[in-house]
């Protein structure tokens, strides 16, 4: 027994009994992954292995044998691209203007973010539908439309991102001090503002490009194409390709928000709150 | 709150001008869904009022579906929570933002939210009929895990994949409370002569039994809400209240009616709304400590 072990008095557990369950439940749900990966390498169910399925990926007529899914991939990746624009373009500039301005709306902002958490997406849906019938009139049946309905689908998650990153820098002393300086609210916002936000931005735009990868309900019901949509539809007729892009939308998720945990890891004043 | 210069009227107004594009936008697009969803619960095909979706709502085949929902959600939150608050628990001590605890929690944010089609392929590559563990268990261990009847496909095949994601969305909820337990209540304790099992009986368990409980709630509210995994995997019926939505939306024959969606959907937001008001209850319980 290490002196450290001796002098125990608190809550934390023995290396040993924290090795032991993070090791078991680690193992088992490593499973399923494991498991993909191994069905990625069958022959069909002749029980041997090979590595066409891997490899017909990179052959010449993929494109055109895969070609849904591809366009799949390009429309998920547009509706990100847009997802996140209005995440930059209405979210942020709201809650930086109501924290200066109006922090007697902190409280009713924060309860909007969250409603999409009590009204999820198979709920919104149903409303969404009539509502979409106008959109493709006004706007054409084009696939980025579907991003207005992933905005409020990331709300919650955007909204936390950046309100840590805003509740952590002193926003009121910086525009304050600049405007002593004579800088004008544009400038306040573009050069002393978004430079400091630019962790919790960056948190906000990632984990909302993983929502709008990951996404299905909408799309499914309101008969769009997307990654999950077309990924399902795939697995009907070679769902080993299937399973390598899921494998490969896993990965791209974790590196995303790999990347969000060291961002959070290096602004130790974001602990505090 | 006072602000140190007072902004003139113009600049004020300005402000709030700068308010509405936000505000345009959530209206058209979550205030009016919702009613939307909500309201076409109360009219008829030919757009008369009438009560006939929401007393739809309780005929046998509705609250059984209700019924499961309710089941598979807390059996997932129950599994969940308490596997997830075993991990927190080992994560005890070690150092926030090292190493172990960044990637712990990034793959928690993944799988919490690695719902969905590609779940449903995990655990049909995993346990289908001629997935890797079925067919290890059967091969090596003459174990036939669907000697009953392949259950993968029905209300109990989703557990296993809802636990997966449950799990992970614990360890994102409550290990703040866990970490928000301070030292010095553990040495208080332990220069009063407390012991271990004191210090887990009188001080951390009645600490964490509010945060404990909300993402609970959280995790139930989580799964009730789930429909991507259940759609990917079972195809014939509508066993829980998500699948049921699906078949109201997309054959439009469900009973008659097409409007039963909307009813559900108003079913779903009364369950929904009452979970998540007793999850913000605890929740501010919870900060209490967090201070």
């Amino acid at each position: 027994m290490s002196a450290n072990q001796a002098v125990r008095i608190g809550a934390e557990p023995s290396a040993l009994a924290r090795r032991l369950i993070l090791g078991i439940i680690g193992a088992i749900f490593l499973i399923p992954v494991i498991a993909m990966i191994e069905f990625t390498f069958r022959n069909g169910l002749a029980g041997d292995y090979t590595t066409s399925h891997w490899t017909g990926l990179f052959s010449e007529d993929s494109a055109r044998t895969y070609r849904g899914l591809y366009q799949a991939i390009e429309n998920s990746l547009v509706l990100a691209a847009v997802t996140v624009g209005i995440v930059l373009v209405l979210l942020l500039p709201t809650m930086v203007l109501v924290h200066m301005q109006f922090p007697r709306l902190k409280r009713t902002l924060e309860f909007i973010c969250i409603i999409p958490i009590t009204v999820p997406a198979i709920v919104l849906v149903v409303g969404l539908a009539p509502v979409y019938s106008v959109v493709v009139q006004v706007l054409g049946g084009s696939t980025w439309t579907l991003a207005f309905a992933y905005g409020i689908t990331v709300l919650p998650y955007a909204y936390r991102a950046i309100q840590s990153n805003l509740d952590a820098i002193p926003v009121k002393t910086l525009s304050e001090a600049a405007s002593t300086l004579g800088a004008g609210w544009m400038t306040v916002l573009w050069k002393i503002l978004l430079p400091n936000l630019r962790r919790g931005v960056l948190a906000a735009s990632f984990i909302s490009i993983a929502v709008v990868l990951g996404e299905f309900t909408i799309a499914s019901l309101l008969n769009r194409r997307n990654l999950q949509t077309a990924l399902l539809q795939v697995s009907q007729s070679d769902p080993w390709v299937a399973v390598i892009f899921a494998l490969a939308a896993l990965a791209l998720a974790f590196v995303l928000l790999l990347i969000i945990g060291r961002l959070g890891a290096a602004s130790p004043s974001r602990r505090k709150s | 709150m006072a602000p140190a210069k007072k902004p003139s009227n113009r600049r004020r107004r300005l402000a709030y001008a700068g308010l509405t594009p936000f505000a345009a936008y959530v209206l058209i697009f979550l205030a009016l869904p919702t009613i939307l969803a909500v309201v076409t619960g109360f009219f008829s095909d030919d757009g008369s009022l009438t009560f006939d979706n929401i007393t739809g709502l309780f005929t046998p085949t509705i609250l059984a579906t209700f019924g499961s929902s309710f089941w598979l959600s807390g059996v997932t939150a129950v599994i969940g929570a308490v596997v997830g608050a075993l991990i927190c628990y080992a994560m005890l001590g070690t150092k926030v933002g090292g190493l172990l605890r960044t990637i712990i929690e990034s793959a928690a944010s993944v799988l919490a939210q690695f719902g969905g089609v590609m779940l449903a392929f995990a655990f049909i590559a995993t346990i289908g009929v001629q997935g890797l563990v079925t067919v290890i268990l059967r091969d090596t261990f003459g174990v036939d895990i669907f000697a009953d009847g392949v259950w993968l496909y029905q209300v109990p095949g989703l557990i296993l994949p809802y636990v997966y994601f449950q799990v992970p969305l614990m360890v994102i909820t409550f290990l703040p409370a866990l970490t928000a337990l301070r030292p010095q209540w553990a040495e208080a304790s332990a220069t009063l002569g407390g012991t271990r099992f004191a210090y887990w009986r009188h001080i951390a368990a009645p600490v964490l039994a509010p945060a404990f409980l909300g993402s609970l709630l959280l995790l139930f509210a989580n799964a009730f809400s789930s429909f991507a995994t259940a759609a990917a995997l079972i195809s014939q019926g509508s066993q829980i209240v998500p699948l049921q939505i699906r078949a109201a939306l997309v054959s439009e024959t469900v009973l008659g009616r097409e409007n039963m969606a909307g009813a559900l959907a108003l079913g779903m937001i009364v369950v929904m709304v009452v979970v998540m008001w007793a999850y913000s209850a605890l929740q501010s319980r919870t900060s209490r400590w967090q201070k």
